[in-house]
């Protein structure tokens, strides 16, 4: 005997019950991925809008000029390498200390109060409002250290504000050569730091530099913390010049700088404004761009 | 070269440089502040007065009730729009898409973090302002809703990353298991992932509001900047489209003006000098309010991997 067609649909359609879930199912991811899109339209559009409202301000003498007619015309070229100054400087800083930190937390701490209290004072050195990093580079470094407002001043403080990015990724770079690498080289009768030179960090190179790359960008977009340490509202050098300041000086700042002229100076054309932000952003998104994909070779690449 | 044991010292030194930094930053504002709290500070008249003077010729007060409400009204709305679609997305990202589209989202959301603060202030200055002035008829378009919705945007990536951790680390069986009863997806996230993840969710929120309150570039150039408690009894309560000022913009804004004196030869300061120490209290109440926001974080993140 055979089974009626009807009956055999039945058997494969999905209850009532499992229809309404499906539906609800399809709904729910629907709107999930509205949500996700609706905070990344935003990102996308301001940025389509920055850089079309700075399209006619963008050239090559754009960047390599100095400002001129108090900030309404002439380039961004102080700002530029004022930037450039006090990230390398930051850099320079953190990057040795911030290693460091990463290799005693993921090679040498043990699973104790201590570590636990490190990992919670990294934690709140990156929450700490950037402000209040702001009065605490003005209290310990321009007045107690008596730097004075300077490069030094300036780049000391963002040294350290960036810390916890460079010890986190250092750390996790760390944490993904395999134990059984370390184990083989103290078989060999290596000592710790043996070990941590010859094969942990260049195990891990790469990942540390993509932390180095990020505090770059962290550094380079920070205003609040520069703003009475070192950034300064004007600086006279010549066009193009490489090295105009001293680590003493103070120097423009193109985050700064961006804010001076939006809120401060009047009359400056709006070109000028959007110019700036595309700059102080494109920077900022290319050096991370390069981080991100650098981390994504590395993934790739992993052969444990 | 430097010897095993110098690097090894070395080693544990930078260790310990977190926990030194985090103490200097509390001593450091603490000892520019001092004098405020020794000759002028009294509760009431701190945070329970609306009254921020401190350049005034005749009565010099320092109320920063209005600062808070300020830093308060931003934050809660900057919340009320980043947690919905922060834990919104977390959860698309970690359990509805695949990888590839996975891994551009995750992309995508570190840019949006990687922009920096002082451009998001540029962008409710030139964008946002006369967009709100246009769609609500609102005298100035800079105010507590053109902030709330820029420091939104700002604290979506943390509450994303954070929460997405948070639902990932819910072990792959807990998943099974409900599928295998014949739940569907969205059945398993309400019904299973959710609950297991909410001490990482709820973390998650306590950092972004972290974030919003101490966000500083942003608001001092789109709330308007005018001290003013947008609460009050009528309809609707909140007055979104007032102009508000913060306790970070307010440092950032004054610390430049206010001078730095000092002690007369027998101890006491010149009335001129409590300005700027004020500023520095005023530090020490923000520095006091994200510790604790996020000590509360790591205790509960802590607590769910005890538990484990």
């Amino acid at each position: 005997m055979s089974i009626s067609e009807p009956a055999i649909k039945e058997l494969f359609t999905a209850s009532p019950l499992t229809q309404k879930k499906l539906t609800a199912q399809k709904w729910v991811k629907v709107g999930l991925a509205l949500v996700t899109l609706a905070i990344l339209i935003p990102l996308l559009l301001v940025l389509g809008y920055l850089l079309v409202k700075a399209w006619p301000a963008l050239s090559w003498d754009f960047l390599t000029d100095i400002p001129r007619r108090g900030m309404r015309a002439g380039g961004l070229w102080p700002a530029l390498i004022g930037t450039l100054y006090i990230v390398v400087f930051s850099l320079a800083a953190a990057a040795p200390v911030g290693v460091m930190a990463g290799i005693y937390l993921n090679e040498f701490a043990r699973d104790t109060w201590l570590t636990r209290i490190i990992n919670l004072a990294v934690v709140n050195l990156a929450g700490v409002p950037s402000i209040v990093h702001a009065l605490f580079g003005m209290g310990a470094f321009v007045l107690f250290a008596g730097l004075g407002k300077s490069i030094l001043a300036a780049s000391l403080t963002l040294a350290i504000m960036t810390l916890p990015v460079i010890i986190v990724a250092t750390k996790e770079a760390l944490a993904s050569v395999p134990m059984s690498f370390r184990e083989a080289c103290w078989n060999m009768g290596a000592s710790r730091w043996q070990t941590i030179r010859t094969i942990v960090l260049p195990n891990s190179v790469s990942g540390i530099l993509t932390g180095l790359i990020l505090e770059v960008c962290r550094a380079a977009g920070e205003t609040a913390p520069i703003m009475f340490t070192g950034a300064v509202f004007y600086k006279a050098i010549a066009p193009g010049d490489l090295f105009p300041y001293a680590p003493s000086d103070q120097c423009m700042a193109l985050s700064y700088h961006l804010h001076t002229i939006s809120t401060q100076v009047p009359g400056v054309p709006e070109e000028m404004l959007y110019g700036t932000a595309v700059v102080l952003v494109g920077f900022v998104l290319a050096f991370n761009s390069v981080a991100i994909i650098a981390r994504m070779r590395i993934r790739a690449r992993k052969k444990w | 070269m430097l010897s095993e044991r110098t690097i090894v010292a070395l080693i544990y030194l930078c260790g310990i440089s977190a926990i030194i930094f985090v103490f200097g930053i509390f001593y450091f504002i603490f000892r520019e502040g001092a004098p405020f709290l020794r000759d002028v500070f009294d509760f009431d008249s701190f945070f329970l007065s609306a009254n921020w003077f401190p350049t005034s010729e005749t009565n010099k007060r320092y109320g920063i009730l209005a600062l808070i409400a300020g830093t308060g009204s931003v934050t809660i709305l900057a919340m009320l729009l980043a947690v919905p679609f922060g834990l919104g997305s977390a959860v698309f990202i970690s359990e509805f898409c695949g990888p590839r589209l996975k891994e551009w989202l995750k992309v995508l959301i570190e840019l949006l973090a990687a922009i920096p603060s002082v451009v998001w202030g540029f962008i409710g200055l030139m964008v946002m302002n006369p967009l709100i002035v246009e769609l609500t008829g609102a005298p100035i378009g800079l105010n507590t809703l053109n902030a709330g919705i820029v420091v939104g945007l700002m604290s979506v990536p943390i509450i994303v990353s954070i929460a997405e951790d948070a639902i990932r680390a819910v072990p792959d069986t807990y998943r099974e298991a409900a599928e295998a009863l014949g739940a569907t997806r969205w059945q398993v996230v309400y019904k299973v992932l959710l609950p297991a993840a909410k001490n990482g969710l709820l973390a998650a929120v306590l950092l972004g509001v972290g974030r919003a309150v101490g966000e500083t570039m942003a608001v001092l150039m789109a709330t308007g900047h005018s001290v003013n408690i947008p609460f009050d009894g009528e309809f609707p309560f909140f007055h979104v489209l007032d102009s508000v000022r913060t306790l970070t913009a307010t440092i950032a804004a004054e610390l430049g003006e206010a001078p730095r004196l000092m002690a007369e030869a027998d101890g006491t300061y010149p009335e001129e000098a409590h300005h700027y120490q004020s500023l520095f209290v005023i530090g020490m109440v923000l520095f006091a309010i994200t510790f604790v926001i996020n000590l509360a974080a790591d205790l509960i993140v802590k607590g769910v991997r005890k538990k484990r």
